[in-house]
């Protein structure tokens, strides 16, 4: 990607939209000088996908103002059935497109110093943390273009900061609901669990539009300080035609765990990256990924962990199952530095192929750069089974319904072991109407 | 009527491209057990895969009717719908999905929609009938098929054919691999299940099983045909004196297919 990329944004743009939000005068050179940088940076390159054509930096709208919620009565049917009662969802953000439209934190949260707010108030209120962590530790800025544009042009997301000792029992939830056609987001989410903490993080990504063109740039930052635990999950539902680039980024310090339970059902191209460094000694480090590819959209997801503390444990399972002319890579890299002895790097993708168009590809790598370690990989990429079908539908299944069993089985191996109940719920009612 | 009729008329099947089974004629009514005995390589697996609609066998020829409907016409699902079932020689294993979940499913499509079984009641039949056969009652929540012995898998076909009820079952080598205590309870599950609404067409290469579940006719196969027809007599001549006294009196050197002179 040698080409010039004209942004659709410019300095004064960005200059007026961080002044419209309120930013301090630190957020508004970030951002500047972030915009100059994706001039310059190349394109991301996710391994064996072709990118070039796709449109991650063309779009019209920064943001449209849609109306708040006033109460969770108002949800749309589609929210209401990701949050249950008002009894469940005490601790709740909803972003309407780009505007905060519903928070909740509860007193005694609150009370324990949990900080839980849209990223525009977080950056107002809580100015010196947000700048500890913005694109600083995790996930840095000048990567490549699209993180820089990203840092530029940041219309929405959430921060969450949890002091030290505190242990939240109940799920932090976020939705980010999308339901304009023109809206087009850049959403930041930085989860800083500080030491020996521990929460549990659920997100949505979820589009009530049939289709739309929009494109979307997600970074999400978890940083696990000592002795914390983070379990963070995450349903995407992107409708067809937007273009997605997604970064889940965790920062596992000593004897710090980070568990992914990641459900990426986006019905648009999706590039996926999910990495968890494991930084400090003895941290650990766990990303379960299930898939469903479907229509004509072609998707990426790149799994890593990477060692750098002694004594660290990372493991990565993934299945995916694509459906009609849906094509997908899936790399798995399991990297151990240098010096991060006694550590090891388990990995397992698997492929379900159900049409004769559908495309899977899974790659395993290691990267071992210490003899005192251990390491394993698993990976398969197969079709559908006739005779398994046959012998299902010799007992009077029908085939569409045989199909759904066999896809439900591939996958349960998964959503049975995600480590959050309202994830594998919400899970499985996706998987069960994209398989329909 | 009583029962349901299975009728093979002239049935030619082959498997890439070479033919195996080459004329088979054969009649099972609800209330009568069959028996096809015949040494291995002589089609009779092919037989039972035909009938079923196994995706890898083609009919060339011949029909099979079960009373009016016309069996070839229907997708397997469908077969099974209409009343036929087949407890399979080298049953699927299916990943993640559960032996009750799995029977359910099959269940409920037999049923149609709007006449589910309940969940409750779905259990309480499931349990009985396990408990019938000796199942280990934790094989319901496990997968379908997936690490079970040789011998689980057989008493789980009986299962599925006590929980489905067919009108016509076809049992493919239900005793290979089996010890005398399972083949005993097999046998017993197969038994119970004997009765005017039920017709069974037993395959075996031993007439071992034919102690526990006495046919009311026994046919032999060679080379893709039924060469000999008779009663229960046949098969304890058969366990007598072995096959050779059947291919000397037809002229038979080699009864496998496609060794016919």
């Amino acid at each position: 990607m040698t080409t010039e990329t004209n942004l659709s944004f410019d300095k004064d743009f960005v200059r007026s939209f961080s002044k419209e939000m309120n930013e301090p005068a630190w957020m508004e050179e970030f951002r500047l000088k972030a915009l100059e940088l994706s001039e310059t940076l190349p394109m991301p390159r996710p391994d064996k996908t072709k990118i070039e054509k796709w449109n991650f930096t063309q779009f019209d709208a920064h943001t449209v103002k849609s109306d708040a919620f006033t109460s969770l009565a108002e949800l749309p049917e589609e929210v209401k059935a990701l949050i249950g009662d008002e009894s469940t969802a005490k601790n709740l953000y909803i972003q309407r497109n780009h505007t905060p439209a519903y928070i909740s934190l509860t007193e005694e949260l609150k009370g324990q110093g949990v900080i839980f707010t849209d990223i525009f108030t977080a950056v107002r209120e809580h100015s010196e943390l947000v700048k500890k962590y913005i694109l600083t530790e995790a996930v840095k800025t000048d990567e490549h273009r699209l993180i820089a544009l990203h840092a530029a042009l940041i219309n929405g997301g959430a921060f969450l900061y949890i002091p030290k000792n505190v242990e939240i029992k109940e799920p932090i939830h976020s939705i980010y609901l999308h339901d304009h056609a023109d809206a087009n987001l850049v959403n930041h989410v930085i989860v800083v669990a500080d030491d020996n903490s521990s929460v549990t993080y659920v997100e949505n990504y979820l589009s009530t539009l049939e289709s739309s063109n929009s494109v979307f740039n997600i970074v999400t930052e978890v940083i696990a300080k000592a002795g914390a635990k983070v379990q963070y999950g995450a349903v995407d539902t992107l409708a067809k035609g937007i273009t997605t680039y997604v970064n889940r980024r965790g920062s596992a310090g000593r004897d710090a765990r980070i568990e992914w339970a990641l459900g990426l059902m986006n019905e648009g191209n999706t590039i996926s990256e999910n990495t968890t460094n494991l930084v400090g000694d003895g941290a650990y480090g766990d990303t379960k990924t299930v898939v469903v590819g479907r229509g004509e959209q072609t998707q990426n997801f790149t799994t890593k962990v990477v060692h750098f503390g002694k004594n660290t444990e990372g493991y990565i399972l993934k299945h995916g199952v694509m459906k009609d002319s849906a094509s997908s890579i899936f790399n798995g890299i399991g990297h151990i530095l240098h010096g991060a002895s006694k550590s090891n790097a388990e990995q397992e993708s698997r492929v379900l192929m159900l049409s004769e168009k559908a495309r899977g590809d899974a790659n395993p790598i290691l990267l071992i750069d210490e003899d005192d370690v251990t390491a394993g990989h698993a990976a398969s990429v197969g079709r559908v089974d006739p005779v398994q079908l046959y012998y299902l539908m010799s007992r009077g299944i029908p085939k569409k319904e045989a199909e759904r069993l066999v896809i439900h089985g591939f996958l349960a191996p998964v959503v049975n072991q995600l480590p959050i109940e309202g994830v594998k719920k919400q899970l499985t009612a996706v998987i069960e109407r994209k398989v329909r | 009527m009583a029962g349901s009729k299975l009728t093979i008329k002239d049935l030619h099947v082959g498997i890439d491209g070479k033919e195996i089974l080459k004329g088979v004629n054969l009649e099972i009514k609800g209330g009568e057990i069959h028996a096809i005995m015949g040494p291995n390589g002589t089609g009779k697996s092919t037989l039972s895969s035909a009938i079923m609609g196994h995706p890898k066998y083609e009919v060339t020829s011949g029909n099979i009717t079960l009373d009016d409907q016309n069996v070839l016409e229907m997708e397997v699902d469908e077969r099974a719908r209409a009343g036929l079932f087949l407890a399979m020689q080298y049953p699927s294993e299916i990943n993640g999905v559960t032996n009750a979940d799995f029977l359910r499913s099959a269940l409920n499509s037999r049923l149609g929609e709007g006449n589910e079984i309940s969940l409750m009641k779905f259990i309480r039949k499931m349990d009985k009938q396990m408990e019938f056969l000796e199942m280990d009652l934790d094989m319901a929540q496990r997968y379908l098929n997936e690490g079970f012995s040789g011998g689980e898998k057989k008493r789980n076909e009986i299962l599925q054919l006590m929980m489905l009820e067919p009108k016509i079952a076809i049992l493919d080598e239900i005793d290979s691999g089996l010890d005398i205590d399972a083949l005993k309870v097999v046998s017993k599950g197969i038994n119970q299940m004997r009765g005017e609404e039920f017709g069974c067409l037993v395959i075996t290469h031993y007439q071992r099983l034919l102690n526990y579940i006495t046919p009311d006719y026994v046919h032999v196969m060679m080379q893709g045909r039924i060469v000999k027809s008779g009663g229960p007599e046949l098969a304890q001549r058969l366990e007598a004196e072995g096959y050779d006294w059947i291919k000397q009196e037809l002229g038979i050197e080699d009864e496998t297919v496609g060794q016919e002179a």
